[in-house]
């Protein structure tokens, strides 16, 4: 059966110690060896079928993503009866997220929930009685994702997504109008207002695509770490934090090598905390953390949580500390504010900004809820409480806007080249789809039928 | 006192555009044909414009061409001035319209159909169809003779119980004042044929003679001259001018005032009418706010005095037609030769119909035209001819002849009709076409020739200037592309001179093609290039400057192409898949759609339907192995 190559991660997000990425299709080979080098050097396809071979995950631009086992399932001897490659990652969630990413830039398309069943079933792979199953797979998963907030969220998301397309509709209404109907008496498009049209749509769209970040947050939590040299008082803010009434703490098991994870939700903002063992075991586990350990750790986080002590002066091991953080995004918190404060705080400010530098005394709690109103507005920016802005959850949600300002920007191209009608209708056309895609809206019907309402033509 | 007159393979009821394509076709095919008209004096009739193409009807013209079917050629012969339209907005819009001489277009085509071979034309009113076993055997005339057929086509246009409004004057009628059919429906009903009530409607025409052409701005034909047709050879042509002119507010006062006249809103015309085809009364209603509206006068022929008022279709009485057309310049002291009209009339519903335009209860019985609930010349000829090749196809025991939506606008046509149906007289639109790039009136020919050639439609004439362009296209396009054009004082001098940036590395002459301020005749003087025949520059250019756009909707086609490729059984049993949703079932088991990808076109069937939809298609091959 001829189909396009789909992935996705085949094993439920934040569940086991291990992620496995699947790739499905005609091309899964070809995608696989793009991404994957076994460390013997040689192709996967080198191997026998079903072997399990160990190597790396490559980014475009040459770096390590991840350390994985790689296998090659040819068809029909695979889960879906095509060729597939699986990836089993152990970087965490961040890590399987990109090469997600990873296989859809090289030539993959994101897979519909129970798309993999659905393929095995069509393939033959599943027998008679197996179809109903199917079904329920798809429609449980479907119902999932109906949970009210998300419902919600999604309903808000569409409501927009409808207005941008309304908006390029009408481009097309006028170019098309003025196509179909070169004699009658209707204003002609200028460029100039096409391209106004099409700036205002991807601008917006754009946006959305920036809060995605901010969906992203929800759906994983933010990757934080926190750092600074041994007994600044890493673990006793981090402590402070979780004596707010409103923090949630969850186990979340996902040991990956050596690094081990924990979840919380402190005010509403969602964390994945690297290295935390220390909440429940050793507490001085935090605090033992190096300024080595500390710089290798903040090179996967979104977010540096940079402890300094106030009553100390600025060491070397911090400044060293300090100089990493400013390539990230990090917020410095000067520590031990009920002692004596001799660290230069003012130096601190310009350096990164005013409100990037807090004062607080995890001791006394004093400054604490300040920092945890900033880390809320961090995530949710000025818009405030969780649910009034609109995100962007879904990571095929966030393909197919980036795809939809792909064509935008193509249409944007044509239409400042002066290129013809025809060439510009294309890709707005294809944005209006892929926007469709996203709503379940069709385009031909409603084109034709704005035409009609809108102008007054014909003999 | 019934007898049976003749057996004949194919039997066409209608000689109108429809008719014609489908007899020809199927004679030409070789199927002894009949083509029945209610008068020998109106083969190929123009009841209403007097022109033939414009945007996507230009198109289909030329795939009606393609295909060795008959309108192209005639058009260009009977053509009283030839436009090119949308010039400035690329080329898969561009549009061919020809102003025709209408009763030397019915004359030419009356004279091709006699002259066929294997097909007689007749004077005949058809009032039954016969039906044994629901298969077609022949149709009965009002005379009483029986005419034997293995096929039957409706090419009805108009004349199905037709009856003609304006003001208080309403009679049964065909278009012109020609019979209409009164007792075809009932039988096509008795067998089981749903039909609908469509409505459309024509201008007045008014006397040449008495028109102020000084108060109206000229329109003129182009200077180039040009041919629908691939293999016509016209290198001079008449260019007879049009007039434009517009309504004002007097005239949409006295419209305003007389609505309670109008068939259209005194409720006397009750079949659907076409949204791009308003009368005059229409516009004025829903464009209250527009406070003028432009007319064009055309000439109906060179030997006539009669004008056509287009854009002032109405059913207004008479005398409120005359009066309100002299509230407009240059109509001020206008006679009118003949009022216009609203016209309604029973059409087929063309779901009933399979993408071979064969009914699908009945078998044998085709439909093709307005009587399938189109409008326009060119769409009712585009369907004759797909359903005469498609009589004769069954006939032949050959599989039925359909083209795809990326095909041809023909494809795009009858998909729409048997897929999605229409609640309105149907017309063609460039936006109709979701590959409009790859469905150009300048590639018609490389399209769709050699299946005209494999259907036997192709003359070895046609064949060998199609063959001759296409390899002229290709080895100008390689020749191009092999012709290095170094950075050099000299090179970059004549591209400077041509208004182009030089060059900073070296480039082929296709990549300079591809620049859009330049066009082969300028590459051709500056570099000395060869010179082609006008129809390979065109496609050498448009080749290099779409590369990229072609490239994207070819990726579009593939992807859609999978669906396509998935055919459904035409048993398949909707209603007993559960999991289908009520209105989707309802509908897939009354299109009853060839192919997944059809069925996802049809309003009403999900995303998460087709899913279903593939399942069950797969649970029942899996049954069946």
């Amino acid at each position: 059966m001829v189909e396009d190559t789909i992935s996705a991660v085949a094993t439920a997000l934040g569940e086991g110690s291990v992620g496995i990425i699947r790739i499905s299709g005609e091309r899964a080979l070809e995608i696989g060896e793009k991404l994957f080098r076994a460390a013997s050097r040689k192709k996967l396809a080198d191997y026998p079928a079903n072997t399990l071979v160990y190597g790396h995950v490559y980014d475009l631009d040459g770096s390590v993503v991840d350390e994985v086992l790689a296998v090659f399932m040819k068809a029909p001897r695979s889960y879906t009866a095509e060729n597939v490659v699986e990836l089993q990652c152990h970087g965490g969630i961040q890590a399987l997220k990109k090469i997600l990413q990873l296989t859809y830039t090289v030539g993959a398309r994101p897979a519909e929930p129970g798309e993999f069943t659905k393929r095995a079933f069509l393939n033959g792979r599943i027998d008679l009685t197996q179809a109903e199953a199917v079904m329920d797979i798809i429609q449980s998963r479907s119902e999932q994702g109906l949970k009210l907030a998300v419902r919600q969220q999604q309903g808000q998301l569409a409501k927009e997504l409808r207005a941008l397309r309304k908006n390029l509709v009408d481009v097309i209404v006028n170019l098309e109008a003025v196509i179909d109907y070169p004699e009658e008496d209707i204003e002609d498009v200028t460029y100039g207002k096409v391209n106004d049209r099409l700036d205002e749509v991807s601008s917006e769209i754009a946006r959305l695509l920036s809060h995605a970040h901010t969906g992203k947050i929800l759906r994983e939590g933010l990757r934080t770490v926190i750092v600074g040299r041994p007994n600044v008082g890493k673990s006793s803010l981090l402590n402070a934090l979780l004596r707010e009434e409103r923090a949630i703490v969850s186990e979340y098991a996902g040991t990956t090598r050596d690094v081990i994870e924990e979840q919380l939700l402190i005010d509403g903002v969602p964390l994945v905390l690297a290295d935390t063992a220390g909440i429940h075991a050793t507490e001085d586990f935090v605090e033992k953390i190096g300024v080595e350990r500390s710089l290798k750790l903040m090179q996967d986080a979104e977010l540096v949580i940079c402890v300094i002590d106030g009553s100390q002066g600025l060491k070397s091991e911090d400044e060293e500390i300090l100089q990493a953080a400013e390539s990230k995004a990090c917020v410095i918190i000067v520590n031990k504010s009920d002692l004596t404060q001799i660290a230069d705080i003012t130096s601190l400010e310009e350096r990164f900004g005013k409100e990037r530098v807090l004062t607080l005394s995890a001791k006394t709690l004093t400054g604490v809820e300040e920092f945890t109103a900033w880390l809320k507005n961090y995530v949710y920016g000025q818009e405030g409480a969780l649910g009034e802005g609109i995100y962007v959850q879904n990571v095929r949600h966030e393909n197919l806007l980036r795809e939809a300002l792909r064509s935008l920007e193509d249409a944007r191209f044509a239409s400042q080249g002066m290129l013809p009608y025809d060439c510009i209708v294309i890709d707005v056309r294809n944005a209006i789809d892929v926007l469709g895609e996203i709503t379940g809206d069709t385009v031909q019907d409603e084109i034709i039928n704005e035409i009609f309402s809108r102008f007054c033509i014909g003999k | 006192m019934k007898f049976i007159t003749d057996s004949f393979d194919v039997v066409v009821i209608g000689a109108g555009h429809a008719g014609v394509e489908a007899a020809l076709a199927a004679a030409r095919l070789g199927g002894k044909t009949l083509l029945a008209t209610l008068s020998m004096d109106n083969v190929a009739l123009m009841p209403c414009n007097p022109s033939i193409g414009g945007p996507a009807k230009g198109h289909l013209v030329r795939e009606i061409d393609a295909l060795g079917g008959q309108m192209g050629i005639s058009a260009d012969t009977a053509c009283i001035q030839m436009r090119l339209l949308n010039t400035g907005k690329g080329y898969a819009v561009h549009a061919l319209r020809g102003q025709e001489d209408k009763f030397y277009y019915h004359t030419i085509m009356k004279e091709i159909v006699e002259k066929q071979e294997n097909l007689e034309l007749k004077q005949l009113m058809i009032d039954k169809i016969i039906v044994e076993n629901d298969q077609v055997v022949g149709v009965e005339a009002e005379t009483g003779e029986i005419f034997e057929a293995k096929t039957v086509i409706l090419a009805t246009g108009t004349y199905l119980r037709g009856r003609i409004v304006y003001g208080q004057v309403n009679y049964q009628s065909g278009p012109n004042g020609l019979r209409s059919a009164e007792k075809l429906s009932a039988s096509l009903l008795e067998h089981g044929v749903e039909l609908m009530r469509f409505k459309t409607g024509t201008p007045a025409r008014i006397d040449a003679r008495t028109l102020d052409y000084s108060k109206m701005e000229r329109q003129d034909g182009d200077d180039t001259v040009q041919n629908f047709s691939f293999i016509s050879d016209i290198k001079t042509r008449l260019q007879v001018p049009c007039y434009l002119t517009y309504t004002n507010e007097d005239t949409h006062k006295i419209i305003r005032d007389n609505l309670h006249l109008s068939g259209m809103f005194n409720g006397m015309v009750e079949g659907v009418g076409p949204r791009y085809c308003p009368s005059i009364e229409s516009k004025i209603v829903r464009f209250a706010g527009k406070d003028r509206h432009q007319l064009f006068i055309e000439p109906e022929g060179l030997h006539t005095n009669e004008m056509y008022v287009q854009g002032m279709s109405s059913s207004l009485p008479a005398h409120v037609q005359l009066q309100f057309m002299r509230t407009i310049p240059g109509l001020e002291n206008c006679k009118m030769m003949r009022a216009g009209y609203a016209i309604d009339y029973d059409c087929l519903d063309p779901l009933q119909l399979k993408p071979s335009l064969e009914h699908k209860l009945i078998s044998g019985l085709f439909s093709a035209g307005q009587s399938n609930g189109t409008s326009g010349y060119e769409e009712a000829a585009a369907q004759g001819l797909m359903a005469g090749i498609n009589a004769m196809n069954k006939i032949l025991n050959r599989e039925a002849f359909t083209l795809r939506r990326d095909e041809a606008y023909i494809g795009v046509l009858i998909d729409d009709l048997v897929t999605k149906g229409t609640h309105e007289p149907y017309r063609m639109m460039t936006s109709r076409a979701e590959y409009r790039l790859l469905l150009r009136q300048d590639n018609a020919d490389l399209r769709l020739t050699e299946k005209g050639r494999a259907l036997g439609l192709v003359d070895d004439n046609r064949y060998r200037l199609f063959t001759e362009k296409r390899t002229a296209v290709e080895r100008s396009i390689e020749v191009l592309r092999k012709m290095n054009i170094s950075p050099s004082n000299e090179n970059n001098a004549l591209l400077t001179a041509l208004g182009t940036t030089p060059l900073r590395a070296g480039a082929n002459m296709l990549d300079l093609l591809r620049r859009k301020e330049l066009t082969y005749s300028k590459l051709k003087e500056a570099f000395g290039l060869e010179t082609l025949p006008e129809a390979v520059e065109e496609q050498v250019e448009i080749f290099a400057k779409y590369e990229g756009y072609i490239a994207k909707q070819r990726q579009e086609v593939e992807r859609a192409l999978k669906l396509e490729n998935k055919r459904l059984p035409e048993d398949f049993d909707y209603q007993a898949i559960k999991e289908l949703s009520s209105e989707a079932a309802e509908k897939l088991d009354k299109v009853r759609p060839t192919s997944i990808g059809q069925a996802s076109r049809i309003s009403g069937v999900s995303p998460a339907d087709i899913s279903v939809l593939m399942i069950a298609l797969e649970v029942r091959k899996r049954k069946e192995q």
